[in-house]
């Protein structure tokens, strides 16, 4: 048994807090890139697009994170690559993170009115340019709010890649718990270290969601 | 490439229809216990006290802030140094409750700050108690309301119920980790798995908008679109 004070404890989850924060912008960043080419398939309108965007969001909507994880972990290592925690970790949040984001978008996008898309044609602008100048900028003022609202849900999604031997907050708290024995102490520092990356981030979200509501 | 293999797994039925039976049961009890709570702090941030209004924001955000693993890992691992000692089914279904209780919180408070003054106005012109007005006025158009949000908050604690698995609660995932250190088909165990809760997930979703309307909040509740 070794002895660590509440200050070791503290100095060595805060540590562990960074790889916490770097997995959770590679998801989010990831997730935010694959969920942008989902969803401009989708308003391509390419024939079964549609559906088959709408079944990757049903697919990783409907199967828990946790199993992801283990598919990505050990379905990479059945073509015989040998997977580190980090490229199994990052690529299931990324794509766990892409069909969120692609589902929110899309409800942002459709909240658009039609006679806007209809005007855009009748301007004659290329899809491209549908997007850029009619489509986006009314669709991300709507978007900001719950896109930033997830980034909380992939920061609490991060601590699932522990249980993959990924080293970030929650399994540097289980390792120091089997070296300390005091798991009460340790899960209640742990709480409270994912509780400060989050609250800020939920109570900006909040209050992106108020000024939009305000504005309208 | 190892030739994939998925007829060791599905040999392993009996495990795995017993995890998911015991998945579903976790979930059903969490789900009527984490709606109460739910209902309860959602009253308690309307109609409370200042200091139970701010004990139950307490609560609802420190939930929501932080991972379902940690709150279970704490109630499990935690909790028994304060002397209570819990099964992993009991630490399962007590986190889960906890967890879905802040969150439908949120989401039934929604509903209710969406009551129209004369109905509360009405009900106690009728001399109702507040009581009454909350549990026969307030409470079920309330629910109506946020049904579908509820369906999907207690569809996410189902699937989040996967990490259970983790301090021995035999459901679902602990099955198939159960059959992948038997014949090491991680891949297809895993894979069957997520077949089974894609399938629990829509089955419970049509449920659970089924049950609602004729059970909960009654089929007169008004829809409004």
């Amino acid at each position: 048994m070794v002895e660590f004070s509440v200050w070791q404890i503290l100095g060595n989850l805060l540590l562990a807090a960074r790889w916490t924060v770097a997995l959770s912008l590679i998801a989010f960043a990831g997730g935010g890139t694959v969920g942008l080419a989902l969803l401009a398939a989708r308003l391509r309108g390419w024939p079964g697009a549609g559906a088959a965007v709408a079944a990757y969001v049903q697919v990783f909507q409907g199967t828990p994170l946790l199993i992801q994880l283990f598919l990505a972990y050990f379905g990479l290592g059945l073509f015989g690559i040998d997977v580190s925690p980090w490229i199994a970790a990052g690529g299931a949040l990324t794509l766990y993170a892409s069909a969120y984001l692609a589902e929110i978008w899309r409800g942002c996008v459709d909240a658009i009115p039609r006679g806007q898309w209809e005007a855009a044609d009748s301007l004659a602008l290329s899809f491209g340019e549908k997007l850029r100048h009619v489509v986006a900028p009314q669709a991300l003022r709507i978007a900001v709010a719950p896109t930033v609202g997830f980034l909380v849900q992939v920061i609490k999604g991060t601590a699932l890649a522990s249980i993959i031997g990924f080293v970030e907050l929650t399994k540097t708290g289980t390792m120091i718990t089997n070296a300390t024995f005091r798991p009460f102490a340790v899960y209640a520092c742990v709480a409270l270290m994912y509780f400060a990356l989050c609250w800020p981030v939920s109570a900006f979200s909040k209050r992106l969601e108020r000024k939009m509501r305000r504005d309208r | 490439m190892i030739q994939p293999d998925f007829a060791a797994v599905l040999a392993d039925w009996p495990l795995l229809l017993r995890g998911a039976a015991l998945t579903l049961a976790l979930t059903a009890v969490a789900t009527l216990l984490g709606l109460a709570l739910g209902i309860a702090c959602a009253r308690a941030r309307t109609h409370g006290a200042a200091p139970v209004r701010a004990l139950a924001a307490a609560y609802v955000e420190l939930i929501r802030n932080t991972p379902f693993i940690v709150q279970l890992f704490f109630v499990f691992f935690g909790l028994p140094s304060l002397g209570v000692r819990l099964s992993s089914e009991a630490a399962s279904v007590i986190a889960m409750t906890l967890n879905l209780g802040a969150y439908a919180a949120e989401i039934v408070r929604a509903g209710i700050e969406a009551t129209p003054r004369g109905q509360l106005e009405a009900g106690r012109s009728l001399a109702m108690t507040e009581r009454q007005v909350f549990l026969k006025v307030v409470l079920p158009p309330a629910l109506g309301r946020v049904w579908p949000a509820l369906v999907s908050q207690i569809v996410i604690v189902m699937l989040g119920s996967a990490v259970c698995g983790q301090i021995a609660a035999q459901e679902l995932s602990y099955a198939a980790n159960l059959i992948m250190s038997r014949n090491f088909r991680s891949f297809e165990a895993n894979l069957v798995a997520a077949g089974l809760y894609l399938a629990m997930a829509m089955l419970l979703r049509q449920f659970l908008g089924w049950i609602g309307p004729r059970w909960l909040f009654g089929r007169a509740a008004p829809s409004r679109s």
